[in-house]
C-alpha cells in the first residue's frame, strides 16, 4: 500500500507546522499555505507525513492510502 | 437531421414553443430507461456547463448508489458572458424537461429540481408553464438562484438550494455521492439535459451525425464582443471559428484576438479563424469549448484593461474559503491593475510566473484554475501590449469601454 497526502484547502488556515515537520513533501506558497508533493511518499518517510498531519492545528492535512480509482 | 436541433421550430415572436409543437417536430419522448446510459456513452455526450465531463459516466454513477436519488438541472449560468442555457431555456423548455426526466429514469431519481438564475425572468417563467401544462408541477421544482460567479459551481449550487451558504464544499464527496438533501444527485446543465432528451429518441448514431468523431453533436455558443450580430447560434461541434463569426453578421472592426470558453477560457490570437471549435482541436491550443462562449475582441480595445478587469471581477467572486484563491487572486489582480497603470514592480514578471503556478489546482474548485487560464494565455497572446504599459503606461484605449463587460446591456442580448 502506497499513500499520499491530501490537504482539506478549506479547513486549512495556514499555520506552516506541516511544512516544518515534513519540508521533503510540503513547500508554502507566498502566502504560507502547503503545495503538497503529488507522489506517493515512501515507506521510509511516511513517519514524517503523519507527525505532520497529526500537527495540524485544523486537521487539515490527511494521510490517504492510494486507491486505484474506478 | 440537420441544424438545427435544439433550437429546431422556435415561434418567430420570441415566446417559448408549446408542447404540441414541440411534440410535432421532435415526435414523442423516447422510452430508453436505463439504457440511456449505454446510449449516452455510444453518442460520447460531454457536459455542456463547462467541465466537459462525459455525460455517460455521471449518469452510471448516479443510478450505481442507493437510496432516494435526485436530478438537478443546473441553469445557474454564472458565466458572464453566457446565455445559451437561458435563451434554451426561455424557447424550448419541454426539451430540457424531457431530457430531465429521461435522466431522472435512467438514474432511479424521483426528484427534479431546476436551478435558474434569478434575472432570467423569461427562462424561469417559460420553464415554470411547461411544468405547470404537463402536471409536472409535484415532481419538478423550480428555483430561482442568486447571481453569482459560483452559482453555477454544483456543489456551492446544492449547498444554496439546501438552505446553506453559496459556497463550494469540501470534496469529496461529490454531488453523485451525496447532493440535494443528501441524496445522490445527477447534476446537468440545460444544454446538456436537452441533447439526452434527443438521444433518448432518436439514438447515438443519430446524435453522431453531427460533429467529429472525438467531438460529436451539436452545441449551443453565445457569440459576443465585436460583431455585428451578437447571440447564441447552434452549431455542429468542429465549425470553423470563422464561420461562427460570420453568422454572427462578421466583425464589426479587425479583431487582435478571440477569447474562446469564456472567463475560464483560452485566448487564441486573431490568425485563429480557421480553428476549428472542437475540443480535439482545440486542445492542440490549450483550449476547450466549454460552455461554448464566443467574445471577438476588437483592435480598439485595451487588451490589458480587459485581463485587469476581468481578474478583479474574478477575484471579487471568490469564496474567499481556500488560501490560494483568497490570497492569490486579489494579490493577481493587484498585480495587473498596477501593470495597466504604468506602475509594475520592477519583478513583475517573475511574480506572475510564480503566482500563475502556485495559485491552481489547489482549492476547493477550480476558479482559481480557470482564472490563471485566463490571465496566463492572455498574457501570452498579449505580451506587445503588456510590455508596452508597463514600459508607458496607460494606453489610448485604456479609458474605454472593455469588451469583457460582466453586465452585458440587454440590447446586445439576441437569440438566434
Amino acid at each position: 500500500m502506497s499513500a499520499k497526502l491530501r490537504v482539506d484547502p478549506i479547513a486549512c488556515t495556514g499555520h506552516g507546522l506541516c511544512h516544518e515537520l515534513f519540508p521533503e513533501w510540503i513547500e508554502l506558497d507566498d502566502w504560507g499555505y502547503p503545495m503538497i508533493d503529488d507522489r506517493p511518499i515512501p515507506a521510509d518517510l511516511l513517519g514524517h507525513a503523519r507527525r505532520a498531519a497529526d500537527a495540524c492545528p485544523k486537521l487539515a492535512l490527511l494521510v490517504e492510502a492510494e486507491r486505484a480509482r474506478g | 437531421m440537420t441544424l438545427p436541433r435544439l433550437l429546431a421550430g422556435l415561434p418567430e415572436d420570441g415566446s417559448p414553443i408549446s408542447l404540441a409543437d414541440h411534440e410535432a417536430i421532435h415526435g414523442p419522448p423516447g422510452e430508453s430507461g436505463t439504457g440511456l446510459i449505454e446510449a449516452t456513452a455510444r453518442a460520447g455526450l460531454h457536459g455542456r456547463g463547462g467541465a466537459s465531463f462525459p455525460t455517460a459516466v455521471k449518469l452510471h454513477s448516479v443510478s450505481q448508489e442507493r437510496g432516494p436519488r435526485a436530478v438537478l438541472v443546473n441553469a445557474a449560468e454564472g458565466e458572464p458572458m453566457s446565455f445559451k442555457d437561458r435563451v434554451l431555456l426561455a424557447r424550448a423548455p419541454h426539451l430540457v424537461l424531457d431530457g430531465a426526466l429521461a435522466a431522472a429514469a435512467a438514474v432511479g431519481a424521483d426528484r427534479i429540481v431546476v436551478a435558474v438564475r434569478e434575472d432570467a425572468s423569461a427562462a424561469r417563467a417559460a420553464v415554470t408553464g411547461a411544468v405547470a401544462e404537463r402536471g409536472l408541477r409535484r415532481r419538478v421544482k423550480v428555483r430561482a438562484v442568486p447571481v453569482a460567479y459560483l452559482a453555477g459551481q454544483e456543489g456551492a449550487l446544492i449547498r444554496h438550494l439546501d438552505g446553506g451558504p453559496l459556497k463550494p464544499p469540501a470534496v469529496p464527496p461529490l454531488p453523485y455521492q451525496r447532493g440535494l438533501r443528501g441524496h445522490p444527485t445527477l447534476v446537468q446543465n440545460p444544454e446538456t439535459m436537452a441533447h439526452l432528451a434527443l438521444i433518448d429518441r432518436h439514438g447515438a448514431g443519430w446524435f453522431r451525425e453531427l460533429g467529429t468523431e472525438r467531438h460529436p453533436g451539436s452545441a449551443l455558443v453565445t457569440v459576443t464582443g465585436a460583431v455585428r450580430g451578437p447571440g447564441v447560434q447552434e452549431i455542429a461541434c468542429g465549425t470553423a471559428l470563422e464561420e461562427v463569426i460570420r453568422t454572427a453578421g462578421g466583425t464589426t472592426e479587425p479583431l487582435q484576438a478571440v477569447l474562446v470558453g469564456g472567463f475560464h477560457g483560452t485566448w487564441l490570437p486573431a490568425d485563429h479563424g480557421s480553428i476549428t471549435l472542437d475540443d480535439e482541436n482545440l486542445r492542440r491550443h490549450g483550449a476547450s469549448l466549454a460552455a461554448g462562449v464566443i467574445v471577438a475582441l476588437g483592435e480598439s480595445a485595451c487588451p490589458v484593461q480587459e485581463l485587469a478587469q476581468t481578474m478583479a471581477w474574478l477575484a471579487d467572486q471568490s469564496a474567499h474559503q481556500c488560501g490560494p484563491c483568497a490570497n492569490g487572486m486579489p494579490a493577481l489582480a493587484g498585480l495587473m491593475a498596477a501593470l495597466a497603470a504604468g506602475r509594475a514592480p520592477r519583478e513583475y514578471r517573475q511574480r506572475l510566473k510564480r503566482w500563475c503556478a502556485q495559485v491552481p489546482g489547489r482549492g476547493a474548485c477550480h476558479l482559481p484554475d480557470g482564472a490563471v487560464r485566463f490571465l496566463s494565455t492572455g498574457l501570452a497572446v498579449f505580451a506587445e501590449e503588456v510590455a508596452d504599459h508597463v514600459a508607458h503606461g496607460p494606453c489610448d484605449a485604456c479609458a474605454g469601454p472593455v469588451t469583457l463587460a460582466v453586465a452585458v446591456p440587454r440590447a446586445r442580448r439576441r437569440a438566434a
